[in-house]
């Protein structure tokens, strides 16, 4: 039987294709038995009755921020994001998820946990990153921007108080991890950035006990904050979700600068990076806007970050455009081959040759992945076998 | 209201008049019609919309509480003001039928100190009662049930009562409502609950969106509001009036300004409260919340601060809402019919 974190966590996998069903309903399975059977802690009031998590006051949810700025009249301001909000007593943040008690910035998502899960890592997707390994993958309510297209709007645009959630604290998130064999924690599924106290505690304790950690987001976070929280991550996939600010500004409600500062601080930290870009059909698909892209990421992170070109579905506030054309994707990936990145990938799209890992020296394939799985894995030594061309990422645990 | 433009008594009994005209041919029954909202159609010709601005200088007593006979009696006033007539439940009656579930959306996030007033909340219920609407079916809310006790309601869910709860006990729908840029989960005191809302918010300054009157107070039905206060919350306040939701429930805005605040808001900040020791009522949002700025501005300019323009966030969303895409109301005080009493 599912618990009621199950439930959550069916409508927030995409049905995409059979694959991508049957992978997710055996990753149900698997955790399901994690999270029913062996009991994650006591679920908080009020889950499974379709109500809201508990009262905002639950205490053990609720932890002094860790970026903000304390102003005069009990006011702060916010330094986790580029937003930086002004918050008065007894006011939130953009985000939902931090809110003013007395001027100190507390965040009520701490081990609230709303939707955890076994993925694969490709799932995230991760390319370059122990291929076929699992993901013991959580998130918490709330986000600091609202992209018209979420998959994930009922967590991401929630208040905590108003999804069901359970009290999993950094140890208990680090064992049940071990104890299904994930050798990763992925915060994934909202936006991470509003819960890098969580993440970063859950990190240690995942360290502690021989678990990685990384982490899916927007990358649109403060520079000292991103190193403090995604310093504490073996690998960071982060959404570019166009390269336009109007783009930024009216589908996302952010700005693109940021994240291509993030982008180029991650870099400088030496931490693997992938980048996923959302193709939205008339929206962010111009070959002005792919090719300014690839040549930007080219020129200030390498050419061999994974770039990943996938499709979208409509969903939330664009359930108005269409599914992007396979062509499309193929045209981002011929501009941004042309540019001359070598790792350029097409995501959402079951069965797509531009799934799998192919060396950029001798063309051969080296790593074949059908769905979410990694069916073929070749690199040996984080080199190609054929002509031992390295291959960057982290292949071997 | 010396100050208030319009102000003299010889305006009013002349504006009394052609605002009664005016709901009579837009409503009907009367002057006030319950078939349907009967927020001013800016686009009629010659048509004003009515904004009541009802004092009481001696509303509270030495110990500087509200007196409850003397809120009723100024409730009666101001809304014997916007009809026209003078007969209180006659009024009310043709506001609301007795078989219509009424809510009345206060607002309560400023604590003790500067919320929607019990005793308004009362003397509304209580008129409600007399037109034939049960009490049961009568709900007060707000979001949070603990925001509203700490606002000094006393929560009721179930018997006979009137009903006094927040969202936090029923939650919100699972479906989105969406116009422009907004798209948010209605709670479902809302949608289930409210066959007329009446809408009950404070007059207050906002840090953030410039004022928050009857328009903005609409942000507590939805399940994100945090989302929407970037920019001035601009168009996000207007947009979220739009929601059909929303506006085909829209009755009628009774605003507290028995207290209110011209500076520091919308949290409660004592040093920059004034007993206004009024009441502002119509059924157009817009006008109301016009005329509600001006009167913190005139506050404003009394205690030596700048204007809202002079501070960079100046209500914008009034003026998005009184324009062709949403006419909601107007903002254009020449079709502002403005009533002192
Ligand atoms: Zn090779």
């Amino acid at each position: 039987m599912l618990c009621g974190l199950e439930v959550q966590e069916i409508a927030r996998n995409q049905a995409g294709s059979p694959l991508d069903r049957r992978s997710f309903l055996k990753c149900a399975l698997a955790s399901g038995a994690a999270l029913g059977i062996n009991g994650v802690a006591q679920p908080a009031a009020g889950i499974g009755s379709g109500a809201a998590s508990g009262t905002q006051d639950d205490a053990r949810f609720i932890v002094e921020a860790k970026f903000y700025q304390k102003l005069a009249e009990r006011k702060i301001k916010c330094k986790l994001c580029p937003r930086e909000c002004t918050v008065g007593d007894k006011e939130r943040g953009y985000c939902g998820v931090r809110e003013n008690r007395g001027g100190v910035y507390y965040t009520l998502v701490h081990s609230r946990v709303c939707a955890a899960h076994v993925d694969p890592v490709e799932k995230k997707p991760l390319f370059h990153y122990l291929p076929g390994s699992i993901a013991f993958s959580l998130a918490t309510a709330g986000c600091n921007v609202n992209c018209k297209f979420c998959q994930n709007w009922d967590i991401s645009q929630s208040r905590p108080e108003q999804i069901p959630a359970e009290y999993i604290p950094p140890q208990r998130v680090a064992e049940i991890a071990k104890q299904y064999n994930c050798p990763t924690i992925a915060y994934t599924y909202s936006e991470p950035v509003i819960f890098s106290e969580f993440l970063m505690d859950a990190a240690d304790a995942g360290h502690e006990a021989g678990i990685r950690s990384i982490v899916v987001s927007n990358g649109y976070m403060q520079e000292e904050a991103l190193k403090a929280a995604y310093g504490k991550m073996d690998a960071v996939k982060i959404d570019l979700k166009s390269f336009s600010e109007s783009y930024y500004r009216q589908v996302v409600t952010g700005q693109l600068k940021p994240v291509l500062n993030s982008l180029v601080t991650l870099r400088k930290m030496n931490k693997w990076t992938e980048i996923v870009y959302l193709v939205l059909p008339t929206l962010n698909d111009s070959d002005e806007e792919f090719r300014g892209l690839a040549q930007w990421v080219k020129a200030n992170l390498g050419p061999d970050v994974p770039l990943h070109f996938t499709q979208f579905h409509p969903e939330y506030l664009l359930k108005n455009l269409p599914i992007t054309p396979v062509p499309t994707l193929e045209r981002a990936k011929a501009i941004a081959d042309a540019e001359g990145l070598h790792y350029v990938y097409i995501g959402n799209v079951p069965g797509h040759p531009a799934q799998n890992t192919y060396c950029p020296k001798c063309r051969k394939m080296l790593v074949e992945r059908v769905g979410f799985t990694a069916s073929q894995m070749l690199i040996r030594k984080n080199s190609c076998p054929f002509c031992q061309q390295p291959i960057p990422g982290i292949w071997h645990a | 209201m010396k100050t208030m433009r319009n102000g003299s008594r010889r305006d009013f009994l002349r504006q009394s008049f052609a605002g009664a005209a005016l709901l009579c041919a837009s409503g009907g029954a009367g002057a006030l019609a319950a078939a349907e909202p009967v927020a001013a159609k800016p686009g009629a010709v010659g048509a004003k919309s009515r904004v009541v601005v009802a004092r009481d200088e001696l509303l509270r007593g030495t110990d500087s509480k509200v007196d409850s006979g003397r809120m009723l009696a100024l409730l009666d006033r101001a809304m014997q003001a916007l009809a026209g007539h003078d007969h209180p439940a006659e009024i009310w009656r043709t506001l609301v039928r007795p078989s219509e579930t009424v809510s009345l959306k206060v607002n309560t996030l400023g604590g003790r100190g500067i919320s929607t007033n019990v005793l308004l909340v009362a003397a509304i219920c209580k008129r409600l009662q007399e037109a034939g609407v049960r009490a049961s079916d009568i709900v007060v809310w707000d979001r949070d049930s603990n925001e509203l006790e700490r606002a000094g309601f006393h929560l009721a869910m179930g018997g006979e009562r009137v009903q006094c709860y927040g969202t936090d006990r029923v939650g919100y729908e699972e479906n989105l409502a969406a116009w422009g840029s907004v798209g948010s989960c209605l709670s479902k005191i809302l949608t289930q609950r409210s066959g007329v809302l009446i809408n009950v918010p404070v007059l207050k300054d906002h840090d953030g969106a410039g004022v928050t009157i009857a328009l903005k107070n609409m942000y507590g039905v939805i399940h994100n509001p945090n989302k929407y206060h970037p920019d001035g919350c601009n168009p996000y306040v207007a947009d979220l009036n739009m929601l059909p939701e929303i506006r085909s429930r829209m009755r009628l805005t009774i605003c507290d300004a028995t207290t209110a605040i011209y500076e520091g808001g919308p949290g409660y900040k004592p040093e920059h409260c004034w007993n206004a020791n009024s009441l502002l009522v119509s059924q157009d949002p817009v006008a109301l919340d016009h005329t509600g700025w001006q009167m913190i501005e005139r506050k404003r300019a009394e205690k030596g601060l700048k204007t809202l323009e002079a501070k960079k966030r100046a209500p914008r969303y009034i003026a998005t809402a009184a324009d062709g895409e949403h006419k909601l109301g107007t903002n254009d005080p020449k079709r502002i019919a403005l009533v002192e009493v």
